[in-house]
């Protein structure tokens, strides 16, 4: 009786697998899917193709002035020769170097959180949201410490945007929590006041809100006191924002099972203390995305800042674009002040979806 | 025992009254309540002394005067002999023509890129994840400025318009089109519209009630696609087609007669309606994926074909997820029409809030009536979509 020998199997046909096989199920697998990539192959040849050769292929990229610049491509050379404009505004040009400081500062703390099990995360933390808009403060406005006063009206580009969010996420924060709070409470005046307060700011266009921050902050005050600009913009996009945030921390309160209120009143605990120890601290971690989708849309809202007369970077690039030394570069200004909004927006953004991903994983299957 | 704790207890339960939650919570919304006061009455106090000190009085009698400043659009008569407060409704109703375009196209293109990004073949839904990631990551106000100024500003003056036909013209100065001029008789055919309507609502609620009866289907889109279009067509050749229409012609240096769509309106609705679209793709698409294969499988046990999978199981499930968060995005686009200020595009913010404000100087009036509209929108659209929502919400036993 002899072995049973098999056959070794054959391989699968050269149709299913590989390029071809890949190609096949992805892309043609029926009349209609090849007529569907036939219009994306058209679009793409049609619309990316010859944005590529403008934008890499036939751009100008070295040069200090408008005749370096052919008109096949873009004209990079503007956004190299007015690059410091556009990160630093009218800053002093022999103070950048405090700009710089407070950018490299927020990186170095910025990293650490980014980072799961990285050392003293907690406490550089609190140091990210107490300690350092002090220091950035001091140095950006100077006046102490022998450091020159810089005015705020000085202020502009890539370093007013960030100063504009980090503030308005900063102080939005603790607004919203106890908007949040106020929501939930059993006190009706309360309550209603922190809804009215709430759904008010939701309901009306961020920039009705700069126009009234503008216009009206200054008759609602004794005479005599009088905010700049800066403040005024600042002072109005944190009460909006606060109404946002309010909303998303309400999610993570409603989030937080009975049982955990209960418990922490079985121990005893008062409302504060059973809100600080127990109650916010599970709420907060939940709504961390949430909060982080809060603050990309809030740097996106920045832009409108331009409206009350702020030099933002998009303010910057569209001042610098109508400059008769550079003739047509609007496009090339705009690109680089979209790429510069995309890549922070972008990277947030990809972050909360990691976050969301981590702290979800009770829910995948 | 039992009576002597309980006696204890009442006595000794019973807490001071600054550690009884009822009176602290009494005592606390007191407190609430008279710093808000103090704190309206003293922006109050300060306004009006600081209004007498400028010389600005107060009270609406600023809506009767003479406006004196022209608007580029308007879709109700104005000129500059009108008052204020007719700058008032030439305002909103720009406002509320730029949301109403752009919440309906902003609708047709997001469903369709958040269907794209489903697709099964790979280049289209790459692409469409390309556009949503790039669209969604750039503030709006910057593609409006885009369009407006890179775009639209760079199109060829009217000499050298672009032509389709030799009834539309583009240029720098807008989209120029055949005005429509209606005859008599036109009147009928919009009261045919009307009745196809009824005639539809009628019908499908009769479909309705034999299918339930007996069983059988009765095609009713069909018939009211026949209806809507059939009916009004037929009054439209029986009146010997009643309209006319009158085309834009290049004089010298500019164009004259049809009807002009101006460049600020079309960047503002390009830009509002791709950025709106591509949070409406993701709505929808994360909207289809939340109903579960099963209930595909189901449909199929069932029996029902492809077509009445989707319009029967799967649409109806998916929409309860897509409302909700579709909303909010309706009240979004609304909100950010008023970014149209930016580019000059003359809403309600940029007239009302900008030039009727700079001119009359009644900041706390225009401000109050500018954030009332946009409050009354945002009620509105949102009283709207939650009658909807409860309409196609799980009705559980």
């Amino acid at each position: 009786m002899s072995d049973f020998q098999p056959h070794p199997d054959l391989a699968p046909p050269a149709s299913t697998v590989g390029v071809i096989g890949w190609l096949r199920v992805n892309l043609f697998s029926s009349p209609m899917n090849t007529l569907l990539t036939l219009v994306g192959l058209f679009i793409i040849y049609s619309l990316i193709v010859p944005a590529l050769d403008w934008a890499i292929f036939s751009a100008s990229w070295v040069g200090t002035d408008k005749n370096a610049c052919s008109h096949d491509g873009a004209c990079w050379v503007f956004v190299g020769q007015r690059l410091d404009f556009f990160i630093y505004g009218f800053y002093p040009k022999a103070e950048y170097w405090r700009i710089n400081v407070v950018f490299v500062l927020l990186a170095l703390l910025i990293i650490p959180q980014m980072i799961e099990n990285a050392p003293y995360k907690g406490y550089l933390g609190w140091f990210f949201l107490i300690g350092f808009p002090i220091i950035a403060g001091i140095l950006l406005l100077g006046g102490i410490f022998g450091l020159e006063p810089v005015p705020t009206d000085k202020w502009g580009g890539l370093a007013l945007t960030l100063v504009i969010s980090f503030v308005g996420i900063v102080a939005a924060l603790p607004i919203g929590i106890l908007l949040a709070l106020g929501r939930r409470s059993e006190m009706p005046v309360i309550r209603t006041m922190c809804v009215v307060f709430i759904e008010l700011w939701r309901g009306v266009p961020l920039i009705s809100v700069l126009f009234m921050a503008s216009v009206m902050l200054p008759l609602f005050l004794p005479e005599g006191t009088n905010f700049n600009k800066l403040l005024r913009a600042l002072i109005g996009i944190t009460m909006f924002q606060s109404a946002y945030m309010a909303e998303v921390i309400r999610g993570g309160l409603q989030a937080i099972p009975k049982g955990q209120y209960e418990a922490a009143a079985a121990l005893g605990l008062g409302y504060w203390k059973s809100m600080g120890l127990i109650i916010l601290p599970q709420a907060l971690k939940l709504v961390i995305p949430g909060i982080v989708n809060t603050f990309i849309a809030l740097f996106k809202d920045t832009t409108l800042v331009l409206i009350i007369g702020l030099f933002d970077v998009l303010q910057t690039v569209a001042s610098a674009i109508v400059d008769p030394a550079w003739p047509e570069v609007s496009t090339e200004g705009f690109i680089f002040a979209a790429f510069v909004f995309w890549v922070f927006c972008f990277t947030m953004s990809r972050y909360s979806i990691a976050l969301e991903r981590k702290l979800h994983t009770g829910h995948q299957r | 025992m039992s009576d002597q704790a309980d006696k204890a207890g009442t006595t000794v339960a019973k807490p001071p009254p600054w550690n009884d939650p009822f009176v602290r919570s009494i005592f606390f919304q007191v407190v609430a309540i008279g710093l808000l006061g103090y704190f309206f009455y003293s922006i109050f106090d300060n306004t009006l002394s600081n209004m007498a000190k400028s010389g600005v009085s107060t009270g609406f009698a600023f809506l009767t005067r003479e406006a004196g400043f022209g608007i580029l659009m308007s879709l109700i008569e104005y000129d500059e002999t009108h008052t204020y407060g007719r700058t008032f409704f030439v305002g909103l109703l720009n406002t509320a023509i730029v949301a109403f375009c752009g919440i309906i196209l902003a609708t047709i293109l997001g469903f369709v890129i958040g269907i794209a990004r489903l697709s099964n073949n790979w280049l289209v839904s790459k692409l469409a994840t390309v556009y949503i990631e790039i669209i969604r990551n750039i503030p709006l106000l910057l593609q409006i400025i885009f369009w407006s100024v890179a775009v639209l500003q760079a199109l060829p003056d009217p000499q050298n318009s672009i032509k389709y036909g030799e009834s539309f013209f583009l240029n720098n100065r807008g989209l120029f089109l055949p005005k429509p001029i209606f005859e008599d008789g036109f009147g009928l055919v919009t009261i045919a519209f009307l009745v196809a309507i009824a005639a539809i609502v009628y019908i499908k609620r009769w479909a309705r009630q034999r299918q339930e009866q007996s069983g059988d289907q009765f095609p009713v889109f069909l018939t009211s696609v026949a209806l809507i279009t059939g009916l009004p067509l037929l009054v439209f050749l029986a009146m010997g087609m009643p309209i006319s229409w009158e085309y834009s012609a290049l004089e010298r240096f500019s164009f004259v007669g049809g009807s002009n769509i101006i460049p600020e309106f079309m960047a503002l609705l390009w830009a509002l309606t791709m950025y709106t679209a591509a949070f409406i793709a993701e709505i929808v698409r994360s909207g289809i994926q939340a109903v579960s294969h099963g209930q595909t499988e189901a449909a199929r046990a069932l029996g029902l074909r492809n077509g009445p999978t989707l319009r029967l199981v799967i649409i109806p499930q998916a929409m309860r997820v897509i409302i909700p968060p579709l909303t909010s995005q309706y009240l979004n686009l609304t909100k950010n029409s008023s970014l149209a200020t930016a580019i000059g595009y003359p809403d309600l913010v940029s007239v009302f809030m900008g030039t009727t404000l700079n001119q009359t100087g009644q900041a706390v009036e225009i401000v109050a009536m500018t954030m009332a509209v946009y409050l009354t929108f945002s009620l509105g659209i949102s009283a709207i979509m939650n009658w909807y929502n409860k309409r196609v919400a799980l009705v559980e036993r």
